[in-house]
């Protein structure tokens, strides 16, 4: 029993690292309709960008955490005006080539900078700490910490999208781009911020997970796959849905590893596919899907 | 009253036919004359012109928008390894099977996959693909993570090393060349017309009679077939073959989407210049490391930006060229000059 407790606490605990990555992706598919393809690149490139500030630059984790989601914010918010802004539209395919290309450059530019080795932020003791859940059932306090940013930031996002201006537009933009334009919202603006808040969602992410544990420039394909079954298991467009679906894709591959250890993984993807195949719609899907 | 007459045969149709078989002939007999090097480079581009030519005929005539083929490289590859270790099976059978059994792997995924949209549909596809990786590499009947060798036996039924090499290269330039005329037969006839209609607007061809969920299956099938019978042909050249190398999305999918990118969605043209394009930037880059792929996908994002059609699509706008006639022209027959 206790055993069984642990691995569902040890689930959860990773579930919020995972609902981290799909946060970034939920917004820009929720606004922009598009799949960012190098969205996992860009998790990494959070997770390098918070290295560089915390271990290169000597600044420590916290300076990570707000210095590399402000940085990622900026990239993200000109790469789409400068360029995801041009292949937007009807047709599918040009914004998945684009991204498809993005995420072959940000992975070997990385490369290039950092070598292929594997890096991580040490953050000393808490790493190892744990807190006594009940007698046998412990959780690491540092996965209690991402998972208390996770529900945080998804809570975030959802006051922003429902109460805020800049949340209409997101709103009006999704639900029909032509309209909310000619009602003077500033649609390449607002694809602007979406995809800037995007990737700081996924500058969090990298840094949280940089300390989680180590990574390489080829790191981002892994979390992208992560991030997309989290957002079909949720349900796709559903804010909230991406936390279920971290949880049960975590729940899923702790079940799997407590079996046998090559099976985390494997056990994550059979999740997804189960889910595909019982409720296409996903855990919280609204009513008839697009 | 007159019917406008509709034509699909360019204005140097007997010429232009003429021409390929005389290239197609030319090719076939390059063991003659061509070195050992020169034909291994000539196959590896065959198959990765038949893998072009299936993934246009998805995403680009289609609209079928996968990045999980390796998925289908990889289980081609696979089958005929272990369809081989069987013994005494021929090798053009052994090809085929593989390419059967891609083919039987398809038709569930397809169910499957195609419960989801566009973008979704597609980074489901790379799911199913890691997923055939994880599962080759925890298999010891596939010699697991390590993979496995092909029988040294077969390879030695194949002849001595120069006739080996001319095998592997017939057998890719008969794949490349009947991917193209089955693609070139399918574009032509209502069914890719069907097709194309379904890209364009899946709504609207739907209420005009064409059965997306059908032709979405069959042009998936065939694809996994040609993509599986071309990873046979690979690995078969290289005799090894481990879950990495097989389903790798970067060598079977990225690379491929460059080919057609650059040279040409939605052309039969296209491919052939993209892979010239490719294996010339591949050679010339060889020394570069990352480089090779910032390069490579800073191009395919330019070429996106700039022109969607590939280079084959500037071509065709600047000369009106065309060598395969996919095209419908009208002749009005009613006295009038358009």
């Amino acid at each position: 029993m206790t055993e069984l407790m642990n691995i569902a606490v040890q689930g959860i605990a990773i579930g919020g690292l995972y609902a981290l990555f799909a946060a970034g992706l939920s917004i820009v598919f929720g606004v922009l309709r598009l799949v960012n393809l190098a969205h996992g690149d860009m998790i990494i490139l959070g997770a390098f960008t918070g290295y560089v500030v915390a271990v290169s630059a000597g600044m420590g984790f916290f300076a990570a955490l707000v210095i590399a989601p402000i940085l990622m914010g900026f990239v993200g918010y000109w790469l789409q005006r400068l360029l995801l802004n041009r292949v937007i539209g009807k047709d599918i395919l040009p914004p998945l080539l684009v991204t498809f290309g993005l995420s072959m450059m940000i992975q070997n530019a990385l490369l290039l900078v950092f070598t292929a080795d594997s890096r991580k932020i040490a953050l000393g003791e808490i790493e190892v700490a744990s807190v006594q859940l009940a007698p046998g059932v412990a959780v690491g306090s540092y996965g209690l910490i991402v998972l208390a940013v996770a529900v945080a930031l998804i809570g975030a996002l959802h006051l922003i999208f429902t109460r805020t201006a800049i949340g209409r537009a997101f709103r009006a933009t999704a639900d029909d781009f032509e309209t909310a334009r000619h009602m003077g919202i500033p649609t390449p603006h607002v694809f602007g911020l979406a995809t800037g808040l995007a990737l700081m969602a996924c500058g969090i992410a990298g840094v949280l997970l940089a300390v989680w544990t180590s990574f390489t420039p080829l790191s981002g394909t892994a979390r992208l796959l992560i991030a997309f079954e989290v957002i079909v298991i949720g349900g796709i467009g559903s804010i909230w849905g991406t936390l279920i679906g971290g949880f049960l894709l975590g729940l899923a591959q702790a079940i799997g590893g407590a079996i046998n250890p090559e099976f985390q993984m494997l056990a994550g993807h059979l999740a997804f596919l189960v889910i595909l195949v019982l409720m296409p719609g996903g855990i919280l899907a609204k009513g008839a899907r697009a | 009253m007159t019917q406008p007459a509709v034509t699909q045969a360019g204005p140097h149709a007997r010429l232009t036919a003429l021409c390929i078989a005389a290239v197609i002939l030319a090719l076939a007999l390059m063991p003659y004359f061509a070195d050992r090097f020169v034909l291994r480079t000539a196959t590896e581009m065959a198959c990765f012109l038949t893998l072009a030519v299936m993934w246009n005929l998805l995403a680009g005539f289609a609209g079928v928008m996968s990045i999980g083929q390796q998925l289908y490289v990889g289980l081609g590859g696979y089958a005929f390894f272990l369809i081989a270790a069987m013994g005494g099976v021929p090798l053009m059978a052994a090809l085929g099977l593989s390419g059967l059994i891609a083919l039987l792997i398809a038709v569930p995924a397809a169910f499957l996959l195609f419960r989801l949209n566009g973008a979704y549909f597609a980074v489901a596809t790379w799911v199913l693909a890691e997923i055939a990786a994880l599962i080759a590499a925890q298999s010891d009947a596939v010699g697991a993570g390590a993979g496995l060798s092909l029988p040294l036996q077969v390879a030695r039924a194949l002849g001595n090393n120069d006739e080996r090499t001319a095998i592997f290269w017939w057998l890719a330039l008969g794949l490349a060349v009947s991917a193209y005329l089955v693609a070139y037969l399918w574009l032509r006839s209502g069914r890719g017309l069907a097709l194309m209609a379904m890209r364009d607007d899946a709504e609207a061809a739907g209420g005009l009679g064409v059965s997306t969920r059908q032709n979405r299956l069959m042009v998936y099938s065939v694809a996994a077939f040609f993509t599986g019978i071309a990873g046979a042909i690979i690995f078969l050249t290289k005799l090894r073959i481990s879950p990495s190398a097989a389903f790798s999305v970067n060598e079977w999918t990225a690379a491929v989407i460059f080919i057609v990118v650059i040279g040409g969605l939605g052309s039969l043209e296209g491919p052939i210049i993209g892979l010239a394009v490719f294996f010339a930037l591949r050679t010339l880059l060889a020394d570069f490391g990352p480089w090779y792929l910032i390069i490579l996908g800073a191009i395919a994002i330019a070429t996106m930006l700039t022109a969607p059609g590939g280079l084959w699509g500037v071509l065709h706008k600047r000369f009106g060229w065309d060598v395969f006639a996919l095209r419908r022209h009208v002749k009005l027959t009613i006295g009038e000059k358009s």
